[in-house]
């Protein structure tokens, strides 16, 4: 344990800590200016609880059950027969020169089988088979991987990891959304893109560490989705170069844990002080402050990745961020609404760095105005 | 986005109330416009679950799989909704009337074309998924579906396809359309969910913009637009519903567990269906901009001829577009977009205002005219009157570029001169047209001295360009080569059934 650990344990409590994943660490990168979810993540915080105590509870980036039932069944029907289906998925639309393949099965054993464990025991196994030269490839079921994120290592769990088409590594990801007619939603797409570069990186750090080659993982993933209306899998490659770069600039503009707990409040916590019941004893209030003392980065699409985005929109209203990404480039430097309707209604003089935007807007002031009294 | 659409969302956000974007509705309202609010079942490919459709906002149709996770209960539930939406397709393509035109295959125009309204962009690609699964469904062979199936696939791909045109109003989701309008104080994001535009727009009674907006994100008390359900309602009582609706053993209680799910469904879907009324009645009470009409002839001349399409037995639209299709439908998506901005700009002020803030129009007062000036041309003189305007607009046009004048007509001037003033700019413009045939110009048809002009670059003229696109079998291989036939396969029919 070090000192790191021990406070990320005092701000999170005596709460279980949520471990992160693939899709947390794929939104923390679409905003990596959020000290609030950075620390928040990396102590492992269950927001939602939090959102609730603070009154602002939301059902975000929640998947249906019916949805979550369907993804299993369809990942199960993949993998079946070791993987038996899925080498032949390969070879039809790939074209992947995979005859046959081991199966290695990285699931847990049983409900005991601690996750440090399992850890070990993939690493094992992903670095054998890539020290080997055995021509057969191998299919890795469910291995543990660990990243290193803004100084806490993160373990994550990727669906799949086939080993040895040619000589590298490809990433599996086996998603329930549609090809249909060979287009999917784009969407989804970049979502699944940027969970496999996350694995992508995890699994070349590892190699890295163990002393080989990080470009023994292939830059392209394999997505096995659904053809059309149908439960046929069908496979795709597709390249995650892109959000690769994406997510390792974000990952070394983040801020480090550790240079952020020092400006941070000793006290710190957000425990909820659970009773025997589990019901939370904490004041609202008292939360709140604690909240109020991490900076957080509001933007309109926190609202589809983060269960806090409630809080955080309800503390920066009467700000421009509010209003959403266009708006607020549209009027750059400034930062509160009812400055901007200054601005544009002549109310207040522009500071230097306003100057641009505030000229803009009060001519678009005028005209909006001239054109609503035509109408009168 | 533009500035001026941010800056009306500023005003909304610090007034706590809505403000409008344009000043006129630029979309049709149709009188018998069709609403349908569809759900489907999460996690499978456009599953539909049910839908609440027709032309009576008193008295929805319902329609409700039988079993939702069988195939062939979707075709089932395709061939229920075929029957409310064909019927008023044909119908309104049976009234016509005559038409002068120049081009001879369309003598005819239907009086009417029909208008779906869908809650959200989300709707428009149910609309589309729909059509895909349906329209290569056959009537014949061992897994032969009713002709309805197939006309209804063919039909819904074509409101899907037209919906990707700016200017097309024959399936509307309604988020935009209200977003078209007014600016709310939320982000566009908040903008999506139907109940939270609608919170700011219409709140329930006695209730404040800020709370109705904050009630509206709440998926129990108002439940999401669709197609996707709320995933607490899922877990709580869809997934429980549909255990007891495969596991019932007799028919009397399937029938049951049917009735029970259908009132779920509906108390899901009404306050959508509701509020899709209420979105249509707010657009249909405001005035609708000059150029509407014109639109929606155009829109019904393309209703006609797609109508003579499919009753001519036409084959259901190509899975992928082939090299020409697909350049001739961007090349028409370029021309109908540019030319509804223009159209939009013409008619409304507001919008005007963004081209005039781009630099890219101007407004301002005439300071001098010269309607009797004459020029020779190339046989004889001409009137070509020369007019002088001062404005304060930041203008970022050219010497020798032609505008147009929106409130004449579209009629077009040459900028002669261009010279920076105190505070804007002195231009100076020569007419070129609309000026009547006589020696002298038509009174009225040449601004005169303290008139406000407005002058734009943006040409309202509808222009087809006249490209040469191959030949389908003269594709060349570099674009994929000639496209095999559209002969339908048998096996289209039997891909989803696993």
């Amino acid at each position: 344990m070090t000192v790191i650990d021990d406070r990320l344990n005092a701000i999170r409590g005596a709460a279980p800590r949520k471990p992160h994943n693939a899709r947390t660490l794929a939104a923390l990168a679409a905003n990596p200016g959020c000290r609030r979810r950075t620390l928040m993540d990396a102590a492992g915080v269950n927001k939602a609880l939090i959102a609730d105590r603070l009154g602002y509870g939301m059902t975000v980036g929640q998947m249906s059950s019916i949805a979550l039932a369907r993804g299993k069944s369809f990942e199960a029907q993949v993998k079946a027969e070791g993987g038996n289906d899925l080498l032949r998925l390969l070879r039809l639309h790939l074209d992947l020169p995979t005859a046959q393949a081991h199966y290695h099965d990285l699931n847990p054993a049983d409900d005991d089988d601690r996750i440090s464990a399992r850890l070990r025991r993939s690493q094992r196994a992903l670095e054998e088979a890539a020290r080997a030269s055995d021509p057969v490839g191998t299919m890795f079921d469910h291995p543990i991987l660990q990243l290193t994120m803004n100084g806490v290592r993160v373990h994550i769990e990727p669906d799949l990891i086939a080993f040895k088409f040619g000589d590298r590594f490809h990433i599996v990801e086996i998603k329930s959304f549609p090809i249909v007619d060979g287009v999917a939603d784009s969407g989804k797409v970049a979502a699944a893109a940027q969970q496999a570069a996350v694995y992508v990186l995890a699994m070349r750090e590892m190699l890295q560490t163990a002393g080989l080659s990080p470009e023994l993982v292939s830059h392209e993933v394999i997505l096995v989705c659904p053809r059309d209306f149908s439960n046929q899998p069908v496979a795709e490659l597709v390249d995650v170069r892109k959000p690769l770069a994406s997510l390792r600039r974000h990952l070394t503009r983040m801020e480090s844990i550790d240079t952020l707990l020092p400006i941070l409040p000793p006290s710190l916590t957000f425990d909820l002080v659970l009773d025997a019941t589990g019901q939370p004893t904490r004041s609202p209030d008292d939360l709140a402050a604690s909240v109020a003392q991490v900076s957080a980065r509001y933007s309109p699409d926190c609202l589809q990745s983060c269960e806090l985005a409630g809080v955080c929109r309800a503390e920066a209203n009467g700000t421009v961020p509010v209003l959403g990404r266009v708006v607020r480039e549209e009027l750059g430097g400034i930062d509160s609404i009812a400055e901007a309707i200054a601005l544009a209604t002549g109310g207040r003089v522009p500071d230097d760095s306003q100057r641009e935007a505030a000229r803009l807007l009060r001519t678009a002031y005028q005209m909006r105005q001239q054109a609503l009294e035509a109408m009168r | 986005m533009t500035v001026m659409s941010s800056l009306a969302r500023v005003l909304a956000a610090g007034s706590k109330t809505p403000q409008r974007v344009t000043l006129y509705r630029h979309l049709h309202v149709s009188e018998q416009p069709i609403v349908m609010v569809p759900i489907i079942l999460a996690g499978e490919t456009n599953a539909p679950l049910a839908v609440m459709v027709g032309s009576d906002p008193g008295q929805p149709e319902v329609i409700v799989t039988r079993q939702p996770r069988e195939r062939a209960e979707r075709l089932r539930f395709a061939e229920r909704l075929a029957g409310h939406l064909l019927f008023p397709i044909a119908s309104m393509a049976a009234t016509t009337q005559r038409v002068d035109t120049r081009r001879p295959e369309l003598s005819v125009r239907a009086t009417q074309a029909p208008q779906v309204w869908v809650p959200n962009p989300a709707g428009v690609d149910y609309v589309r998924l729909l059509g895909r699964m349906t329209r290569f469904r056959s009537s014949e062979g061992p897994w032969a579906v009713a002709p309805s199936v197939r006309q209804l696939g063919i039909w819904l791909t074509w409101l899907a396809e037209q919906a990707e045109f700016a200017d097309s109003c024959v399936l509307v989701p309604a988020t935009r359309a209200l977003s078209a309008v007014w600016a709310t104080g939320q982000s566009d994001v908040e903008d999506g969910n139907l109940a939270a535009v609608m919170a700011w727009l219409a709140p329930p009674p006695g209730m404040a913009i800020i709370d109705a907006a904050r009630r509206a994100e709440d998926p129990a008390v108002c439940p999401p637009a669709g197609p996707a359900t709320d995933p607490t309602f899922d877990r709580l009582f869809l997934q429980p519903t549909l255990r007891d609706l495969a596991s019932a053993a007799t028919e009397l209680a399937r029938r049951q567990v049917l009735h029970r799910l259908t009132g779920m469904l509906v108390e899901q879907m009404r306050p959508t269906w509701d509020l899709v009324w209420q979105a249509i009645d707010l657009l249909g009470a405001e005035p609708p901009a000059a150029r509407v009409a014109r639109r929606w002839e155009r829109q019904r001349d393309r209703f006609t001829a797609f109508h003579h399409y499919v009753s001519d037995g036409g084959y259901p639209q190509a899975k992928r577009d082939n090299a020409v299709r697909g350049a001739q439908r961007l090349a028409e998506m370029e021309q109908r977009l540019a030319s509804f901005d223009a159209e939009r700009a013409y008619d409304d002020p507001l919008v005007l205002a963004d081209y005039r803030l781009a630099g890219e129009a101007f407004a301002g007062e005439v300071v001098a005219s010269d309607p009797h000036r004459r020029v020779r041309g190339a046989q004889r003189s001409v009137t070509r009157p020369l007019v002088t305007v001062t404005t304060t607009d930041p203008v970022r046009l050219d010497v020798g570029q032609q505008v147009h004048d929106p409130s004449r007509n579209g009629q077009r001037a040459l900028i002669t001169s261009l010279d920076e003033a105190t505070d804007g700019w002195i231009v100076e413009l020569e007419l070129q047209d609309k000026m009547g045939r006589g020696r002298a110009p038509e009174p009225g048809s040449v601004p005169a001295v303290g008139d406000e002009v407005v002058y734009t670059a943006l040409a309202d003229t509808f222009v087809r360009r006249g490209r040469a696109w191959p030949a389908r079998e003269n594709i060349p291989w570099t674009h994929g080569g000639p496209p095999p036939e559209p002969v339908p396969v048998p096996e289209d029919a039997v891909e989803d059934w696993s």
